[in-house]
């Protein structure tokens, strides 16, 4: 069953005088609870169609639809209050907020629900127990390792228990080891929680771990590895 | 509440810029209540005075005195029941650097005639009895640290030579308006010493009826018409406006001053805000991609403008307020009753909403508006 469904998108930007065409009509569907490693060389579209599935970008002309929500249809508002419900993003940049602690970091996406404190503070420490950093909750970013701070960012973006984890380039930063622990965690959230995981990335390590394996080239899908429906 | 800890932290990341910014702006609304409470101050005066009390001076100026002997013609003015006088002195303390007010004054009528003037009765004899004596205010006490029973001597300016008085008096007084900083003597002593010249530099007069106030004055006034020294004659309150008005348009310096000073600030504040949101692009993207809401970027932006401005207004309010309080200042006695009135912090914490709008609202829009694909450019 498809979660994310993406049809006849075209995406277009502007430079200066030049019209970009990132998207001719992209037709592309990702199943619910899979790993999709979405691959390609630099301007192949990649950032863009995450843009498009988290709802921070818009499609030319098409639709996009996930979890039979039609996120090309929706206002700035309803967008907003979408994605604090149903999207987890985490980019190569590890993009905490270097004032606040990781615990707080992580409690973020809560501040806009209706949760108490309390209710805060176990799905806070829940999440940063999933990625195994309960005791450097107190810590700021600039206290932790890459690979940590990574891991506080994904804490963040499972903490509200999103319907999809969006990730750009989640080990681009990062060494060996940090780059193999983010990817284990991945791959435990994708079989022991069932969340549907799309990663962009350039890493073959991490490509060997997901489920299917699409390549974009210029905007159009050239290649799919292990689709199995 | 729950974005409260978001808020804290922001201002805390340059702690430096946050502490200067809110000095500034409490120094600024610290400026703007000490100039408007002059305004008010002087205001207050203008309007201050006992409706059974008239005033009477030469014709010419307050500086030109009168004869001593129009007192017996006033008292018997129809409708006046008390007549008092005084003259101003004009003496130095010391090295003259601080200056406070010292009058010549018939002693019994004068204290008769202002009740609002609180003087213990073995004070009150003692000075009544003993022509050297003088009073003085309780804060002038306080000022040089005088005693009861001490010796101090002015160095007369009007009336040249060394002026010695033995402190036989404290006196307090009823109304904040009413100066206690000042030094009152016996005319008679004055009029002694500067061989009779039986001049007072003004009377006060209290009648009986205070709706016919303005035509006593104008009886009065009509009597000494073409006499050598002719009066002019008002209310008490009428006589402190026209004292007050030698200010000059005090009230527009003062505003003036006051707002240029909000004004700089204003900049300084916006700039220091504009600097810490221009700073945060990435993390307005990372925010709007968690699912921040543009209305609620708005909010948080505008409520770190407000803590700046609010905490400002408050240290810088409050302040002024407690300062001028606490040590019951006047001015040297130029400025009777200086405090900051509610009015004025009420104004000033309307400059601080003005400013939180002005300094926040273009990083609240520019952060709200932000297009997020464009913002994500920024992170990292």
């Amino acid at each position: 069953m498809a979660l994310v469904e993406l049809r006849n998108v075209f995406k277009s930007f502007q430079r200066d005088a030049e019209q970009i065409d990132v998207f001719t009509g992209l037709t592309l569907d990702i199943a619910e609870g899979s790993f999709t490693a979405l691959m390609g060389p630099s301007g192949s579209g990649k950032s863009t169609f995450l843009n498009l599935v988290a709802g921070l970008d818009r499609p030319t002309t098409g639709t996009v639809r996930v979890a039979d929500a039609e996120v090309s249809a929706m206002t700035p508002g309803q967008l907003a209050a979408w994605r604090a419900r149903h999207i987890g993003f985490v980019f190569q940049t590890f993009s905490l907020l270097p004032v606040l602690t990781a615990y707080q970091n992580v409690e973020l996406p809560l501040l806009l629900t209706r949760l108490s404190k309390k209710e805060r503070d176990e799905r806070v420490n829940i999440a940063l127990g999933v990625v195994g950093l309960e005791d450097r909750m107190r810590h700021y970013p600039r206290q932790l390792s890459g690979g940590q701070e990574q891991r506080v960012a994904i804490a963040r973006a499972i903490v509200a228990d999103p319907t999809v984890i969006l990730l750009d380039e989640p080990t681009g930063q990062l060494d060996a080891t940090s780059s193999h622990e983010v990817l284990e965690l991945l791959q435990r959230l994708n079989r022991e929680f069932k969340k549907t995981i799309i990663i962009v990335t350039h890493d073959p390590h991490a490509a060997e771990r997901a489920r299917p394996v699409l390549h974009l080239e210029k905007g159009e899908l050239i290649e799919r590895q292990g689709v199995t429906a | 509440m729950r974005y409260l800890p978001l808020v804290l932290a922001n201002l805390g990341r340059h702690k430096r810029r946050t502490f200067f910014t809110i000095a500034s702006v409490a120094l600024a609304l610290f400026l703007f209540a000490s100039l408007r409470t002059v305004v008010t101050t002087i205001g207050a005066y203008a309007t201050w005075g006992n409706v059974r009390r008239l005033v009477t001076a030469n014709a010419t100026g307050i500086v030109f005195p009168l004869p001593l002997a129009y007192a017996n013609r006033l008292r018997a003015m129809p409708g006046v029941e008390a007549v008092s006088w005084a003259n101003w002195f004009g003496g130095r303390y010391g090295d003259g650097k601080r200056f406070f007010a010292n009058f010549a004054i018939d002693p019994e009528s004068y204290l008769d005639m202002y009740p609002e003037v609180l003087l213990p009765p073995e004070q009150r004899e003692a000075f009544l009895r003993e022509r050297s004596s003088a009073i003085v205010g309780v804060r002038l006490l306080e000022v040089f640290g005088w005693q009861l029973g001490q010796d101090v001597t002015l160095q007369g300016t009007i009336f040249p030579g060394d002026w010695t008085f033995t402190i036989r008096g404290v006196y307090d007084v009823t109304d904040p308006l009413i100066n206690d900083d000042m030094l009152m003597f016996h005319h008679d002593l004055l009029d002694e010493r500067i061989d009779r010249a039986g001049i007072a530099g003004w009377y006060v007069l209290r009648i009986n009826d205070p709706g016919g106030a303005a035509a006593i004055a104008k009886a009065i006034d009509d009597q000494f018409r073409n006499s050598s020294a002719p009066t002019k004659t008002g209310t008490e309150q009428e006589f402190n406006a026209s004292f007050a008005t030698m200010w000059g348009n005090v009230g527009l310096l003062m505003n003036t001053i006051g707002l240029a000073v909000v004004f700089a600030i204003l900049l300084v504040t916006a700039n220091a805000v504009m600097m810490s949101a221009r700073e945060r692009i990435g993390e307005v993207a990372v925010l709007k991609t968690i699912g921040f809401s543009d209305r609620t970027l708005f909010a948080l932006v505008m409520l770190e403008a407000g803590a700046i401005t609010l905490t400002g207004a408050v240290i810088g309010l409050g302040g002024a307020k407690l300062l001028y309080r606490a040590t019951n200042f006047n001015a040297a006695g130029f400025l009777p009753g200086f405090d900051v009135t509610t009015g004025t912090l009420l104004g000033g914490l309307a400059i601080a909403l003005v400013l939180m709008l002005a300094s926040g609202l273009a990083p609240a829009l520019h952060a709200a508006r932000l297009p997020v694909v464009q913002a994500l450019r920024h992170v990292g």
